[in-house]
């Protein structure tokens, strides 16, 4: 595990892209004038007639997804997280959702590992916003593999997408299962104490298992990168299997994986859970690795919880 | 041509007996604006659109958006005339499980997109207007707005965006009745000039009067002989045109006629079909 390679998941996104874009000369591309950092750019060199940069404008570039997935097209549309949900929330769900479009927002530099940005570049909230709004399916993947994954199944799956990237480069997880859609699965098999992750956060679980299991704790870590529609099934499962319940995520505690699984469990199996994530405040400037320190997301901060759980 | 013409005008005069008694029926919607629309309306979908009523989906056939989704009214009794929907549809308007929403969904027959939240219309036509680019497509897109509604700055990202990527395929009609909710345009948030501000965003412009059929098929073919850039058409409406007691009154913006008024509405509009009847020249 510690000799993982660190992978950049939008690097793994715009190969993907490129790969569409050779088999199905539907799909299309649109970004915000950030396409070397979202990686757009590399379908945009090889297909420039596909490509449409929109410039600093993220409502008509979202309205104009809405308009062209209408006439068949496949759509991808990416810009950071912060542009791609908050700024253009009514687009989204106006436009976008309300149609049913094809449209697949991928958006990167999520959460609060966008780092030295600051509170206003770092989206913690864009899950909450998107997971309100009916038929539209939220994947975050743990790493550049499950990126592709996710990107092809988007592809494949008509309907409205969002699939949130971070910045950083991430380590390649080891042991994950095949992927699909709102099929979540277990990466590491324990007894008392389950930790329920979506994207970096799968990694940090994985090292919180490794410290606790030299405490002797046995731990379960679930990779949940489906948010939307979320794995119930697997969910209730995991609670009646394990004494504590650990959900964590970079995201706000409000409205996004910890809120999904507390809405689970309190009408299927209602049972304590411990929540990991950004606790209703905003970020600040820093290096990704200070800011998961101070914010409580580190595998320490993890362990500490899903030990506590044992507590009760 | 001139028989064509007094067709259309007897069109868009059966269109608007057709909002009264809509909203009349529904209790709440939007006349002032569907009816300052009906001619420019009763051109596309009567004389300048391709499109098959049987076949709605037919890939080959022109895109309407209305981008100002509230004045739905003029497009489903249009819609409806032109065969997309039985006619009984139109009395359901705004009830509860009926076809016919309160602001246009995308699963009625001859909706393209859904609309209702002002300014997004001119970015999905100008979505339409690419894919038709890309597959090297001669339909054409056309997307009517209100004049209120391009006070949203969405609008002018498209504006800005469909000069820039030369969407010659995009005709945009701006409904320009001088009214919105509030009030008169020039006093809540003033628009003019109007016309340079869209030349000045790189679109060929063509003013006309909204109300004048002649006028406005003339605008619609110059448009098509227009490249390189998107067409716009300032259409100088009358709000509430056609009914006495409407036009220019702003509360007929948002607030369907009673019975009292759709009686006379009817009345009003019956007498001048009456008269087309015996004096088309006249018209």
């Amino acid at each position: 595990m510690s000799n993982s390679e660190y992978l950049y998941t939008r690097d793994a996104y715009g190969k993907t892209l490129v790969e569409l874009g050779r088999a199905d000369s539907n799909v299309v591309v649109l970004d915000a004038d950030l396409s070397g950092s979202t990686r757009t750019a590399m379908f945009a060199k090889e297909f420039p007639d596909r490509f449409f940069n929109f410039g600093v404008a993220e409502q008509n570039m979202m309205a104009s997804a809405a308009g062209l997935a209408s006439c068949g097209k496949i759509v991808f549309v990416s810009t950071f997280a912060m542009f791609a949900t908050a700024r253009v929330l009514d687009q989204i769900r106006n436009s976008v959702c309300y149609n049913d479009c094809n449209v697949k927002i991928v958006a990167t530099h999520a959460g609060i590992t966008v780092g030295e940005d600051g509170a206003s570049h770092q989206a913690l909230e864009d899950v909450a916003f998107l997971r309100a709004i009916p038929g539209m399916k939220i994947i975050v993947p743990c790493d550049a593999e499950e990126t592709k994954d996710a990107v092809i199944a988007a592809y494949r799956n008509k309907g409205p997408f969002y699939i949130r990237l971070g910045r950083s480069k991430v380590p390649v997880i080891p042991d994950k299962k095949e992927f699909a859609v709102g099929k979540a699965y277990v990466i590491r098999e324990g007894e008392d104490v389950a930790i329920l992750s979506c994207g970096i956060m799968v990694w940090e679980a994985l090292k919180a298992a490794k410290i606790l299991e030299n405490k002797n704790i046995s731990v379960t870590v679930a990779n949940i990168h489906t948010i939307k529609p979320v794995d119930e099934g697997f969910i209730v499962n995991l609670a009646k299997k394990h004494k504590g319940l650990v959900v964590c995520e970079e995201h706000q505690i409000i409205g996004g994986l910890y809120s999904a699984v507390c809405e689970v469990l309190s009408s299927k199996y209602p049972k304590k859970i411990s929540p990991v994530g950004i606790q209703d405040i905003f970020g600040q400037s820093g290096a990704p690795e200070e800011l998961m320190k101070k914010y409580g997301l580190s595998a320490e901060a993890i362990a500490d919880k899903a030990a506590g759980t044992l507590q009760d | 041509m001139k028989k064509k013409i007094v067709q259309l005008r007897k069109k868009a005069n059966k269109i608007r007996r057709l909002i009264i008694e809509m909203l009349s029926k529904a209790g709440s919607g939007h006349p002032g604006g569907s009816l300052s629309s009906t001619e420019i309306v009763t051109c596309l979908f009567f004389e300048v659109m391709r499109y098959n009523s049987e076949d709605p989906d037919w890939p080959e056939r022109d895109r309407f958006h209305l981008s100002k989704g509230h004045c739905c009214p003029v497009i489903y009794a249009a819609l409806a005339l032109a065969g997309h929907f039985d006619m009984g549809k139109l009395w359901n308007l705004r009830k509860i499980d009926s076809l016919l929403q309160g602001h246009p969904d995308w699963r009625i027959p001859g909706i393209e997109v859904g609309s209702g939240s002002l300014g997004q219309g001119l970015s999905v036509a100008l979505g339409m207007g690419l894919a038709g680019k890309l597959d090297k497509k001669d339909w054409r897109v056309y997307c009517l707005m209100g004049d209120g509604e391009i006070q949203e700055g969405n609008i002018w990202e498209a504006a800005m965006a469909a000069a820039h990527f030369k969407v010659d395929n995009l005709c945009g009609i701006v409904d320009y009745n001088r009214f919105q909710i509030d009030g008169h345009i020039e006093e809540i948030m003033g628009l003019e000039p109007l016309v340079n501000k869209w030349e000045s965003f790189g679109w060929h412009t063509h003013q006309c009067d909204g109300h004048n059929i002649e006028e406005l098929l003339e605008a619609f073919a110059e448009a098509k002989t227009v490249k390189q850039k998107p067409t716009v058409i300032i259409a100088n409406t009358v709000k509430g045109k056609g009914v006495s007691f409407m036009e220019h009154v702003v509360d007929f913006h948002g607030r369907a006629p009673n019975n009292k008024e759709r009686e006379i509405a009817l009345a009003e509009l019956e007498e001048i079909e009456k008269l087309m009847e015996e004096k088309d020249e006249q018209f």
